[in-house]
């Protein structure tokens, strides 16, 4: 429907509308503001700002603020930046530039008051009328809370054509704005319905000051009705708000759940299948990370891509070095959980100084890739961005793929049955050694993945992964040890608790309050949320 | 280690092995202390104040290894959170020397220390309360860590919490507090902690008197400490303990209250940590939140292994070595320390399981050193 706001300047303008112009007839209709005289001018104006052409908003405004200019010698026209008493000069109809000359080579195209308005005028009427719908919402919320004749007439204007329902939305919060001012009471109540369950700042201020008393302790709204209807739009705002930021919290805590599962996830197997704990997973993450950097260093012109590469990459790099810990180390100390533990905890000191030494100490800057900024604005009081929304599939995705390994495939087949009993399944021919190689490097390299994705929302440095190990094992213990499932839960209950809690207490309180949780809830279910059962259980 | 008592000492016999330990510790502090009293300070036997003072951190470092000791190596337990123990001591001694202060702080303020002057704090919060009394100040420095190694271990060991896990939730109770004492609302001066004291009940802490009081006390408390850990591990609770380390279920079976042993032990452990902490702050004239650090907690549990769990006087070596190791290297080359410190936790747990106690005793006893499995797991 997006002739629909053509309609509109067709009706507001009755003259004929230009499609997009090329440079040579947009040059011809911008000579024609070069007037003898304001009447005259000002017919120019309103044939040019029929003008159908992207440029032409910026000649408007450049010439209600006085920067639109002819030059004196060849008479072309020219827009102007004040260089300390000289000018530089843009061609008003390409932009190029043309050096900077003397204020008086240069004659200026004129306004009047009376052609600001109209110049004011036309620009809103302009943007109200675009195609594009983002630019019409802009114009909306600039011309929010201007309660000038002018402005009123327009967006009255155009809320009789608009079609896009947000836009539409916008428009009426204004005009029940300006309503709220009305000297008739009847008007003011139906306004301040419509500003019911808005969740404009614009509407909440004006409403608020109607229930302002004034030194004389009368109301600022003398109806008792009105002010009543106030209380409860007032009331539904705050309802709506509070709504909007429950969904907030959850989602933060879904994304921090989301992390967590990342990070835990690839202990969950290492600590389910081996039963030990690798103190260096969180140097695992780290090195994930400082591939994504790297990788990064390496095609710097292809940033947006150089994710795709990094994911495989940090599998790799940390896969890699986790059949390295184990073949070089763990499997001497098999059947010692601690000194595998203590062990394991050197690993991770000499790979974090390693890392600091060769790339320094300092944190590291990894580029997020235009397609993962920014943000999807629900409404003006929720927004969601897109990098924790991205992680967020990407942490389900990882999960469904391992649990696709786990269930369909020989190796997880292989896995299972080491973690369900070692001795038979060592008995029946499983080569237990290979799979112990195997689950570590698959922990390791899904904690280097992890890494990709934390280099997206925290600093990059050799202390990345230290702060992770014990909130991961938490989820792990949380959850249940080797059960996927459960990985998955705790760390989406830890996380959204985390979120819930922090208003409350602070971050710092909330992280302690769930540490000491986790503790009481280990009496009460030794083995977690959802416990192995059978044989499996036995030590 | 199959033998339920306690492997045998370096000649044998458990007496003549402290008594070796308990004279070569006594000599070197009483040498060292005259040689930096009464030796002038331009002779070459002179020693400095300052190697008074580092060798009084060893000290305190020894003996909280000795408390990781006496749960890890004759109780199975590996706790990864001692240092908040050892923290807490040494918060309840910082109190004490902070109410010391009086009105000689920055702000002047006879009641408040400065930090709280300078967070406009109005008055004391209650548990500063009575901190100003050496003894009631000690009382609590020991009595809080106390309690907490109570209520945790009560609450661990009863529902059978061990092995990996434990170690992790050691780990979570040091971490916690670590984030909780970094906060200023808690009063204890957050970031920077407590510092600048001046004196200990009316002895100013600069003198040389002070300096090499708190030295030659600490290692007295070493002493002391070493004995009554002897003695506990040669009475018949030590073998309990021996035997619950080796083979909790068993011993359950025979019918002990595993969980009691535990308990007790890790709270008597907790207080020989606390213990360290009070006579490490007034030596080393600062406490602040990085005490509670985990990685803190985990360098003393490297201390234990490299000197030998299980035989005590291995866990006093231990940390010596290693203290002053980091003492020489993060002059010389800083960044390889940890480097070596990774290193060792590697190569201890892999080809010395039993530490250099183990090793004097494999040499002593007159065979050839072979790899061996290590000590048995719990569980």
């Amino acid at each position: 429907m997006w002739w629909l706001p053509l309609l509109l300047a067709a009706l507001c303008c009755p003259r004929a509308v230009f499609p997009a112009v090329d440079d040579a007839t947009f040059r011809a209709a911008l000579e024609s503001l070069k007037a003898d005289s304001y009447r005259q001018e000002q017919a120019a104006i309103e044939t040019f700002a029929t003008v159908d052409d992207p440029r032409t908003e910026g000649i408007l405004r450049a010439l209600l603020d006085g920067d639109l200019h002819y030059r004196k010698s060849d008479g072309r026209m020219v827009i102007t930046r004040d260089l300390d008493g000289r000018y530089r000069l843009a061609d008003a109809v390409d932009g190029a530039d043309l050096g900077t000359v003397s204020r008086f080579d240069v004659d200026k195209i004129r306004v009047n008051n009376h052609l600001r308005s109209v110049l004011r005028d036309l620009i809103a009427r302009m943007n109200l009328t675009s195609r594009d719908a983002a630019r019409r919402l802009q114009a909306v919320r600039e011309m929010t809370g201007d309660t000038g004749s002018h402005a009123v007439a327009l967006l009255r204007a155009a809320a009789q054509i608009e079609t896009d329902g947000r836009v539409q939305r916008v428009i009426q919060v204004a005009l029940a704005l300006v309503d709220l001012e009305n000297a008739d009471a009847t008007v003011r109540l139906r306004a301040v319905h419509a500003l019911d369950g808005s969740v404009d700042d614009h509407a909440r201020i004006a409403l608020k000051r109607l229930l302002a008393k004034h030194d004389d302790g009368s109301y600022a709204e003398p109806e008792t009705v009105v002010r009543k209807a106030v209380r409860k739009a007032l009331r539904d705002i705050q309802d709506k708000l509070d709504l909007y930021q429950l969904f907030e919290t959850i989602f933060f805590g879904i994304s921090l759940g989301s992390v967590l599962l990342l990070s835990a996830i690839g202990l969950s197997i290492t600590f389910g299948v081996m039963g030990v704990i690798n103190m260096a997973h969180g140097e695992m993450m780290m090195l994930g990370a400082y591939t994504t950097y790297v990788v990064q260093q390496l095609m710097p012109n292809m940033i947006d891509a150089s994710l795709w590469v990094a994911i495989p990459a940090a599998f790799l790099v940390s896969g890699l070095v986790g059949v390295g810990i184990e073949r070089g180390v763990i499997r001497f100390l098999h059947g010692r959980p601690l000194e595998t533990l203590l062990a394991t905890f050197g690993i991770s000191l000499i790979l974090q100084q390693a890392v600091r030494t060769i790339f320094s100490p300092l944190n590291r800057q990894v580029v997020t890739p235009d397609w993962m900024s920014g943000s999807l604005e629900v409404n003006s009081a929720l927004s969601i961005t897109y990098n924790r929304l991205y992680i967020l599939l990407f942490a389900l995705i990882v999960f469904v793929i391992l649990q696709v390994i786990l269930k369909k495939t020989s190796l997880g087949l292989n896995v299972r049955a080491v973690s369900q009993n070692r001795a038979m399944a060592r008995a029946i021919g499983v080569r237990t050694e290979w799979v112990d190689a195997m689950t570590f490097g698959l922990g390791s390299g899904i904690a280097g993945v992890a890494g990709v994705a934390l280099s997206q929302l925290t600093n990059v440095g050799p202390n990345l992964g230290q702060s992770y190990i014990i909130d991961s094992f938490m989820v792990v213990v949380f959850g249940g040890v080797g059960n996927m499932l459960g990985t998955l839960v705790g760390g989406f209950t830890l996380g959204v608790a985390n979120k819930f809690l922090e208003p409350l207490t602070g971050a710092v309180l909330a992280n302690i309050l769930i540490l000491v949780f986790i503790i009481l809830f280990i009496q009460k279910r030794p083995r977690g949320l959802f416990p192995q059962s059978g044989r499996a259980a036995s030590d | 280690m199959t033998s339920p008592v306690r492997a045998t000492g370096l000649s044998g016999s458990p007496f003549r092995e402290s008594s070796v330990f308990l004279v070569v510790l006594l000599g070197c502090a009483a040498a060292a202390s005259v040689c930096n009293l009464l030796v002038p300070a331009d002779s070459t036997l002179h020693v400095s104040t300052y190697t008074i003072t580092l060798l009084g951190k060893y000290l305190c470092y020894a003996l909280l290894a000795l408390s990781v000791d006496v749960v890890w190596g004759y109780c199975g337990i590996l706790s990864l959170g001692h240092g908040a123990f050892f923290a807490l001591g040494g918060y309840g001694m910082g109190m004490y020397l902070m109410r010391q202060i009086g009105a000689r702080g920055v702000y002047g303020n006879p009641v408040l220390p400065d930090f709280m002057v300078f967070l406009n704090w109005k008055e004391l919060p209650w548990y500063w309360l009575g901190m100003d009394h050496f003894w009631f100040a000690m009382l609590m420095a020991l009595l809080v860590p106390g309690l907490l190694a109570f209520a945790f271990g009560w609450l661990a060991f009863r529902s059978r919490v061990t092995g990996v896990y434990l170690s992790i939730m050691t780990q979570a109770l040091t971490y916690a507090l670590m984030l909780a004492f970094f906060r200023n609302e808690m009063g204890f001066g957050g970031n920077n902690g407590l510092t600048d004291f001046k004196d200990i009940v009316g002895i100013d802490l600069q003198t040389d008197g002070a300096r090499v009081s708190l030295f030659v006390i600490t290692a007295m408390m070493l002493c002391i400490a070493y004995l009554a850990s002897r003695y506990i591990m040669d009475s018949r609770l030590g073998r309990v303990l021996l035997s619950i380390r080796d083979g909790e279920s068993r011993t359950r079976f025979l019918g002990y209250r595993t969980e009691y042993f535990k308990v007790w032990i890790f709270v008597y452990s907790a207080l020989l940590a606390a213990l360290a902490g009070i006579m490490y702050v007034p030596q080393v004239g600062i406490i602040n939140p990085s005490e509670f650090s985990p990685l803190n907690s985990i360098e003393v549990v490297v201390w234990v292994a490299v000197g030998g769990r299980g035989t005590l006087y291995g866990a006093v070596i231990g940390a010596l070595l290693v203290n002053y190791a980091k003492t020489k290297f993060t002059v010389l080359i800083p960044e390889a320390w940890v480097f070596v410190l990774g290193g060792l936790f590697v190569y201890v747990t892999l080809f010395l399981p039993r530490g250099i106690a183990g090793w004097i005793e494999d040499r002593a006893s007159g065979r050839r050193q072979r790899p061996r499995r290590g000590l048995p797991q719990t569980g």
